[in-house]
């Protein structure tokens, strides 16, 4: 499970997260909605440790993640894998090595079992065959599966996924939506998705917080969306088509 | 101020980038391919700038000192003397640093604006020693190979010109390579050769590790890395000759 409390951050005069605070829960499709520009990523890059905020507390299962120096930091990492918005697959690596880059920095595997896992991996998100071919040679859909391989090769605990539809189709939208809840279920991972595709919401979410203008506007789960009463939370999907 | 705020911020770069590697194995691979990339990449336009270099220095320095009070195998000495000492170190390493630095920081620059260092930072891996480390200690060993075979190139450039254009015979271009040799000329070409290869490739990946934006300011960052590297190279260029030459 993680928690977030009281977050705010700052980008000079700018007030991005405003006392923002949420849970997210384990084994379950954790959606942060809200408009461009509302603060979501930035909330899930202080999350990851890629910003820090100027107050409150992230917990990762009880470990406050921001009080960490580098290194506990570096241990937490480990157990988080992240599905980019771009995917970030390194270009000058094909889909093999791609996967196999985290196995290769953190595990003593021999190559053999690097390999195997790879495979099991890939084939876990139905893209085989592909291992030899560089990200540049492959769609959109299949760089997300590979971002979604590489972000499970170490089994994780936690989950991030930054915009898992961005460019996407809405067939292959689905299949990797899917392939997310499928995966969060299987492992019983905390997944926490940010996202403005309220589609994906109602298809696979289980809990929703809507970040509107760097605050929590609200926050439950899906059942609950049309009851909510909150008004910004229903413009943004009434302009959704929901 | 902006001076000062970004030699601070190279000198903490530096800090993390000669952290402990993850795996030594990967860093080595990494070693591999940096160095073919760097020393056999820039084989040809190294062969190319250090062969011509030397001809015309012959040339040149033969069209100064024709004259029957100056004995020939002078133009052989000055050739060997100012392709050592200056040319060769110094051009050479102007040259890669606009083939290496550009490309060093355009690819670093790349990763950083598509999110593949932010990957690096998640999986719990330093990114700057993860994509600067290899880089650097590739082209500290590459770079001065290469200087050492551009000096040797533009010696036998200098030779093939001063022959052909019959202003001195080999025997006599020869004969001024050898005459009064000091070891220690090697040693000056070699220290500033090792200096600018940190250089190069230290301040090309701070310019492309600092890039944030898009293809726009990637761009910027490779002409930083070129622009700084180069003015660097002729900075510490001065100060490698005061003290080595004149002590």
């Amino acid at each position: 499970m993680i928690e977030v409390r009281n977050i705010n951050k700052t980008f000079g005069e700018k007030h991005v997260l405003k006392n923002i605070s949420a849970s997210f829960e384990k084994g379950k499709c954790n959606f942060i909605i809200g408009a461009s520009g509302g603060g979501k990523s930035v909330l899930m890059k202080c999350m990851v440790g890629l910003l820090t905020p100027e107050s409150g507390e992230i917990t990762f299962d009880k470990r406050d993640f921001v009080s960490m120096d580098y290194y506990q930091k570096k241990e937490v990492r480990k157990e988080i894998g992240m599905l980019f918005q771009g995917t970030a697959l390194f270009d000058s690596l094909n889909v093999e090595d791609n996967v196999a880059f985290p196995l290769r920095m953190f595990t003593d595997w021999s190559e053999e079992q690097i390999i195997e896992r790879v495979n099991f991996c890939l084939s876990r998100v139905n893209l085989t065959n592909s291992n030899k071919l560089f990200p540049s040679n492959i769609s959109g859909g299949q760089k997300k599966r590979v971002g979604i391989a590489r972000a499970i090769a170490l089994q994780p605990k936690y989950l991030f996924c930054d915009e898992p539809n961005s460019g996407l189709d809405p067939l292959t939208s689905r299949v990797i939506d899917y392939l997310i809840k499928e995966i969060t279920e299987e492992y019983d991972i905390t997944t926490i998705i940010n996202t403005h595709d309220m589609k994906s919401l109602f298809e696979i979410g289980d809990n929703i917080a809507f970040i509107y203008q760097g605050q929590k506007w609200w926050e439950g789960n899906k059942e609950r969306i049309r009851d909510s009463g909150n008004e910004e939370f229903l413009t943004f999907m009434k302009a959704s088509e929901f | 101020m902006r001076f000062f705020q970004h030699f601070g911020g190279y000198i903490l770069f530096l800090s993390t980038v000669f952290s402990k590697p993850e795996k030594w194995k990967i860093l080595w691979k990494q070693i591999i391919i940096e160095a073919n990339n760097i020393g056999v990449g820039s084989f040809n336009i190294i062969s190319l700038i250090s062969g011509f270099t030397g001809a015309v220095s012959t040339i040149q320095i033969g069209y100064q000192l024709v004259s029957g009070l100056v004995p020939e195998y002078l133009i052989g000495r000055i050739v060997r003397d100012s392709n050592i000492l200056e040319f060769s170190p110094t051009i050479t390493c102007l040259v890669l640093a606009g083939k290496v630095g550009s490309n060093i920081s355009s690819e670093i620059g790349t990763m950083k604006v598509t999110e593949q260092v932010d990957a690096l930072e998640i999986m719990g891996v330093n990114s700057s020693s993860y994509v600067a480390l290899a880089k650097i200690i590739a082209g500290f060993f590459t770079i001065p190979a290469l200087v050492v075979y551009a000096m040797m190139l533009s010696l036998l450039g200098g030779a093939v010109s001063g022959h052909l254009s019959g202003i001195i015979s080999v025997d006599f271009f020869v004969k001024g390579l050898r005459s009064d040799f000091e070891t220690y000329s090697v040693i000056f070409c070699m220290v500033k050769a090792f200096t600018f290869a940190f250089l190069i490739t230290s301040v090309s990946s701070y310019q492309g590790y600092r890039t944030e934006g898009g293809a726009l300011e990637v761009g910027e960052s490779s002409t930083k890395a070129v622009v700084y590297s180069c003015m660097a190279i002729i900075f510490f260029d001065y100060i490698i000759s005061q003290l080595m030459l004149f002590r």
